[in-house]
């Protein structure tokens, strides 16, 4: 990546003048993500854990790869695992031509073996499939998507069928003494890697190429009459997102030591339009949290409740409805009222509705907990409260809560618009709001 | 935003905060689907384990210590499997248990294995009793896997020693899901159906996607003018059901010989098509196979659970650790692993049983039985149908035995 | 070889008139709102285990009626709470509320249902052969599927080109803002069309039912192709949606009657060659591909012909 990082606040500002220290802050975010990344394992040391953060790390790159594609480019694509995976089998068989054949590259730059994998899938595929955006590109990535994943049944020889291709990444030469057979050393790995495309990825969309993507993404007629090709821009930042997704799934292939067609599938390619979503794709750094929130759930949901699909299914239709602009964007809204300062009494109403919508959420766990377990029996544990879901304690209290919660917490809902209003006012009048 | 905080408050808990188990009690890690399409199968799996569980704590346990299942959801995703095996020996579980799914099975044994070259002293063992694959017991054999179910060349084997012995059987046709599994029962069927009786005619050799197809009436058209007069397939979960309900639509008079057309769902299905006695399946027990120890578990069980006993591999697998345990006397994974092989075990439908040291493929009887109406001495039918498996062929365990490739490589 | 073409035909136009039944629903609602309704599949699921329920109560043809009209009343409450409010922010929110609200469905009807399939059959008056070809039975079931979804595709023409209703609806396809301008509430045509919609799903989920498994993940299985169909055969373009099921339907059916590879037709390779990927695209019979003709077709068509086969418009 040779483009250069120009130190300059996030493009969505919408403040009035950039105030001295911005880039200090800028480098000290990166620098303080960094420094995140390294002490982690040291504070959560269990294999479980840096299992988790290794998944997460892997999410985030998947999921900066996408944002490429859809809120830099505007494309919304159903088949971006096809990348993904391909990356991943690439890996996968580097891997085992290095051990194979001897040759003295060690392990921390397959990843970059996943990427070319990916790469070149893009290279070849997407100038066919970038000749249109809208639906005719989402519905061509869903053919796409499906026939490299039933594909990869059929053509044995290379995707090893069902059961995969397997590999030993401990097999590989030695680098600074690290086998990398502990999680440990496969975690700086990832994390290294992590930064590593974090960086090239953003400093991606600092380039004309980032912004012309862009205007491509909002206005592909203008963009031609000023002379660029929006088939051109649209095939380069396919390309680029293809290469990234390589990259995490080069990462996946060696913390798993095994590729198969589960990373292709359709499964995959929702997951990261899902992360990507939720975390906000206005900002660079909302596909990031999307992918922690979505790995994170998606690994300790599944231990608590069975019916974790159906709060995953709760939780985006809330946040589509509520809060369409991700995560990134439900921080961002506040941005004005901090420099304004009026932020206070915006927190003050918060904490008012802390209370009343947190017993609304535990009213509706239980109710939904009571009607999943109410065959089986087993007992409900909410806050260290055992319910018994035959109980018609259980019921009473879930509907009080409910009912109730509901009702005050409509209350206090009003309130926080109230006192939106009166910061944003403020903040207006200030002038660092639009 | 709160109903999220809320929820991630509720799932810190269990992944930040797994301390090793107490000393006293043997933790089983159960690692199937449960969520999502396979899970009526995985937590099937699940009560039968945890009721076994149940039945040995209160005998005492092994060697006087609880065991206490616990349950995984792996969604049938490989790499989700690996995760979840890696939290569960975060939290002090030495075994694991697994079923569905061959992908996942090779994963797993493939990470067990890595594991323990990687962690000496932290060893794992990982029992399957239900991922049919042999490959799993031939070229990718690991120490550290034991099968309680019997592979699919196995069961093959089985099958053709019964229809050796079946002269009405002429002409044979082939339809299987296009994956591992179902290429190993097509390769086998014609590789054994050759040797021993090479006067049958397969007349139709079928692989189809798994588990995309929705509409099996040209498939049927394929086999009614190929003029066969038996089936055999592996097809499982619905495309099993699809299979026979489109049979029975287009009236196409035919022996099925499945592996699973017991699974979940399928005697409902095929009570609906009214295939009467026409549908077989092979496994290594069933309800009403005469055994009275083996009914009077089946009956136990019922009442408990409520479900019938899919897996009795899996009691054989629990009961089996048992006895290899208190025979090593400890509860070490290696020393039980040591104990295990060539263990020999009164299986749960009568019969000597034994597991074979050079591949840890465990050998037993296998049943062939028919399904539908029930005869008098028939207590048990299935999922409510007033139906039932009736007892068509026992195949002993010598009949049962298959060669290994496994080179089996013994830490 | 002449029973196996009119048996595939046959075969072939039942399956690929189930298809229309499936998609009928979602290309009005995807032409008109440009909603890609992934919960589509879901409400069709929806209306199977209703059916299935009101059977159990009421009996079948009850059932028939019935069951459409709660799946057609839910598919109107997503409309006017979930989807309206989320228009403002773009197709790709409405989208991913469609793919949480297909995630939440899926998980109460087995919360509901359990996760095994349930025992829904074809009712007694229909469960007979109706003929016999080539000594294979039809059963009356099947013709009564088919009938079903001519006269849905008959009504629906009729409606759309014949009516005032199919006027304001043919118009809000081009012209949305027209439509709105000229008086007409739009809000509620959109709230109405999603319920038809919805409701067609859940028809096609009552009749499918029986002849299919009625189980909790019926919904993912079906999901995607029916997005093969309405886009292969245009958007908005109901005769197109129809061409495409036969299409796809009679592909699919054909592919699985032919036995053909290439190995069969030019012989096998040299086995001294090793498994490799040509020996694998080789051996590979025209069956095995089928169900991945669909989405072949549709990149192919995309790429030539962006509209698909009968659209008048490209999104």
């Amino acid at each position: 990546m040779t483009a250069k990082v120009t130190p300059t606040s996030t493009s969505a500002s919408n403040a009035p003048g950039k105030p001295a220290g911005d880039g200090l802050r800028f480098y000290g975010v990166w620098l303080l993500g960094i420094a995140a990344l390294i002490v982690l394992p040291m504070l959560f040391s269990s294999g479980g854990s840096l299992t988790s953060f290794s998944l997460i790390g892997i999410a985030i790159v998947f999921a900066l790869s996408y944002n490429i594609l859809l809120g830099q480019t505007g494309l919304l694509s159903f088949g971006h695992a096809v990348h993904y995976g391909l990356g991943g089998f690439a890996a996968c068989h580097m891997m085992n031509a290095v051990v194979a054949h001897k040759w003295p590259i060690p392990l921390p730059f397959i990843p970059l073996f996943g990427g070319l994998g990916g790469l070149v899938f893009a290279i070849i595929i997407g100038w066919v499939m970038t000749k249109r955006a809208g639906t005719v590109f989402a519905m061509i990535s869903l053919g796409i998507g499906e026939l490299v994943a039933s594909s990869s049944l059929i053509l044995r020889s290379v995707f090893g069928g069902e059961s995969g291709v397997t590999t030993d990444r401990t097999a590989l030469p030695k680098m600074f003494g690290w086998s990398f057979g502990p999680q440990l050393q496969v975690y700086y790995l990832i994390a290294f890697w992590l930064v590593l495309s974090a960086i090239a990825m953003y400093a991606l969309t600092r380039t004309p190429l980032g912004r012309i993507s862009n205007a491509v993404r909002d206005n592909p007629e203008r963009v031609q009459f000023i002379g660029y090709d929006p088939h051109v821009v649209r095939y380069l930042a396919f390309c680029f997102a293809g290469f990234f997704a390589g990259v995490a799934g080069g990462l996946a292939a060696i913390n798993f030591e095994i590729a198969n067609s589960a990373y292709l599938g359709a499964i995959q390619s929702g997951l990261v339009l899902f992360s990507t979503f939720i975390g906000g794709t206005a900002y660079f750094f909302g596909p990031i949290l999307g992918a922690i929130l979505v790995t994170y759930l998606q690994l300790g949901l599944t231990s608590v409740t069975s019916v974790w699909q159906l709060y995953f299914g709760i939780i985006f239709i809330g946040i589509v409805m509520f809060s369409p602009g991700g995560i990134a964007g439900l921080l961002m809204m506040h941005r004005p009222l901090v420099r304004a300062g009026t932020l206070r009494t915006v927190i003050l109403s918060y904490l008012v509705a802390v209370v009343p919508t947190v017993a609304l959420a535990c009213g509706v766990i239980l109710a939904i907990e009571t009607v999943a377990r109410f065959s089986g029996g087993e007992t409900i544990n909410l806050f260290g409260i055992g319910f018994k879901p035959q109980s018609p304690v259980t019921w009473i209290v879930a509907l009080v809560l409910l009912v109730g919660g509901g009702f005050v917490a409509r209350l206090s809902w009003g309130r926080i618009a109230e006192a939106w209003d009166r910061a944003a006012t403020v903040a207006r009048d200030r002038g660092y709001l639009a | 935003m709160m109903r999220k905080l809320t929820l991630a408050i509720a799932v810190i808990a269990p992944m930040l905060g797994q301390a090793a188990s107490a000393e006293d009690t043997i933790k089983i890690g159960y690692i199937d689907p449960l969520s999502g399409g396979g899970a009526s199968v995985g937590e099937g799996g699940l009560k039968t384990f945890q009721y076994l569980a149940e039945e040995m704590n209160a005998k005492g346990g092994i060697l006087g210590k609880k065991i206490e299942i616990v349950g995984l959801d792996n969604k049938t995703n490989p790499q989700e499997s690996l995760v979840q095996a890696q939290k569960a020996i975060d939290s002090g579980v030495r075994f694991i248990t697994q079923g569905n799914g061959s992908s996942v099975a090779a994963a797993l044994s493939d990470f067990v294995t890595k594991n323990n070259t990687r962690n000496p002293g932290k060893e794992v063992l990982y029992f399957n009793y239900a991922a049919v694959d042999p490959s799993l017991t031939n070229d990718k054999c690991s120490y550290w896997h034991f099968r309680w179910d019997a592979g699919s060349d196995i069961k093959m084997e089985a099958l053709t020693n019964y229809m050796k012995d079946t002269p009405s059987i002429k002409k044979v046709y082939l339809i299987n899901q296009d994956y591992s599994f179902g290429q190993s029962v097509r390769t086998d069927a014609r590789k054994m159906l050759g040797a021993k009786r090479p006067d049958i005619q397969i007349v139709g050799d079928e692989l189809h996607p798994l588990l995309k197809v929705t509409d099996f009436s040209p498939y049927i058209a394929k086999i009614k003018a190929s003029g066969a007069d038996s089936v055999v397939t592996g097809n499982w979960g619905q495309d099993i059901a699809l299979l026979l309900k489109a049979a029975a639509d287009a009236g196409l008079k035919v022996n099925w010989y499945t592996y699973y057309a017991g699974g979940a769902g399928g005697p409902t299905a095929i009570k609906q098509t009214g295939l009467d006695h026409q549908v077989f399946q092979i496994t290594e027990g069933f309800a009403n196979s005469g055994n009275q120890a083996a009914m009077d578990f089946e009956k136990a069980f019922r009442a408990k659970v409520g479900i019938s006993l899919w897996y009795p591999r899996a009691v054989n697998e629990m009961r089996m650790f048992k006895a290899a345990a208190e025979k090593a006397n400890s509860v070490d994974p290696v020393k039980v692993a040591a104990a295990l092989e060539d263990l020999k075990f009164e299986v749960l439908d009568g019969g000597q049983g034994l597991m074979r040291k050079d591949d840890h493929q465990f050998f037993q009887p296998i049943y062939i039985s028919s399904f539908g109406k029930l005869a008098a001495n028939e207590p048990f039918d299935e999922e409510n149908t007033g139906w039932g498996w009736h007892m068509v062929s026992k195949v002993d365990t010598a009949q049962a035995m298959v060669s290994t490739t496994c080179k089996m490589a013994r830490p | 070889m002449l029973e196996l073409i009119v048996i595939s035909t046959l075969n072939g136009v039942l399956f690929g008139m189930l298809l229309f039944l499936l998609s009928s629903g979602l290309t009005v609602i995807f032409s008109m709102m440009g909603v890609l309704n992934f919960a589509h599949a879901s409400f069709y699921m929806l209306g199977a285990f209703f059916g299935f329920q009101l059977t159990k109560w009421i009996g079948f043809w009850p059932a028939l009626v019935l069951a459409p009209l709660l799946v057609g009343a839910i598919g109107m409450a997503v409309e006017r709470y979930g989807l309206r409010n989320t228009h403002k922010h773009g197709h790709v929110a409405e989208l991913l509320l469609t793919f949480g609200l297909a995630f939440a469905i899926e998980e109460i009807v087995s919360m509901i249902w359990g996760k095994s399939p349930v025992d829904y059959r074809v009712p007694a008056l229909l469960d007979f052969p109706a003929f016999t070809i080539f000594s294979t039975n039809y059963p009356a079931y099947k013709l009564f599927m088919l009938a079903v979804s001519i006269v849905i595709f008959i009504a629906l023409l009729i409606v759309l080109k014949r009516t005032r209703v199919g006027l304001i609806v043919q118009a809000a396809l081009t012209h949305p803002h027209m439509v709105g301008h000229l008086g007409h509430n739009v809000g509620r045509v959109f709230m109405a069309v999603f319920g038809v919609g919805s409701a067609l799903a859940g028809l096609a989920g009552v009749i499918a039912g029986p002849a299919l498994v009625t189980q909790s993940d019926m919904a993912a299985a079906l999901g995607p192709i029916l997005f093969v169909v309405i886009v292969f055969g245009g958007l908005g373009s109901l005769p197109g949606a129809f061409i495409a099921s036969l299409v796809i339907g009679l592909v699919q059916t054909f592919a699985v009657a032919l036995d053909g590879s290439l190995a069969s037709a030019f012989g096998p390779l040299d086995p001294s060659a090793g498994p490799s990927v040509l020996t694998d695209i080789w051996n590979v019979t025209i069956a095995q591909v089928a169900p991945i003709v669909p989405y072949l077709l549709l990149v192919i068509i995309l790429i030539v012909r962006p509209m698909g086969l009968m659209g008048t418009r490209e999104s």
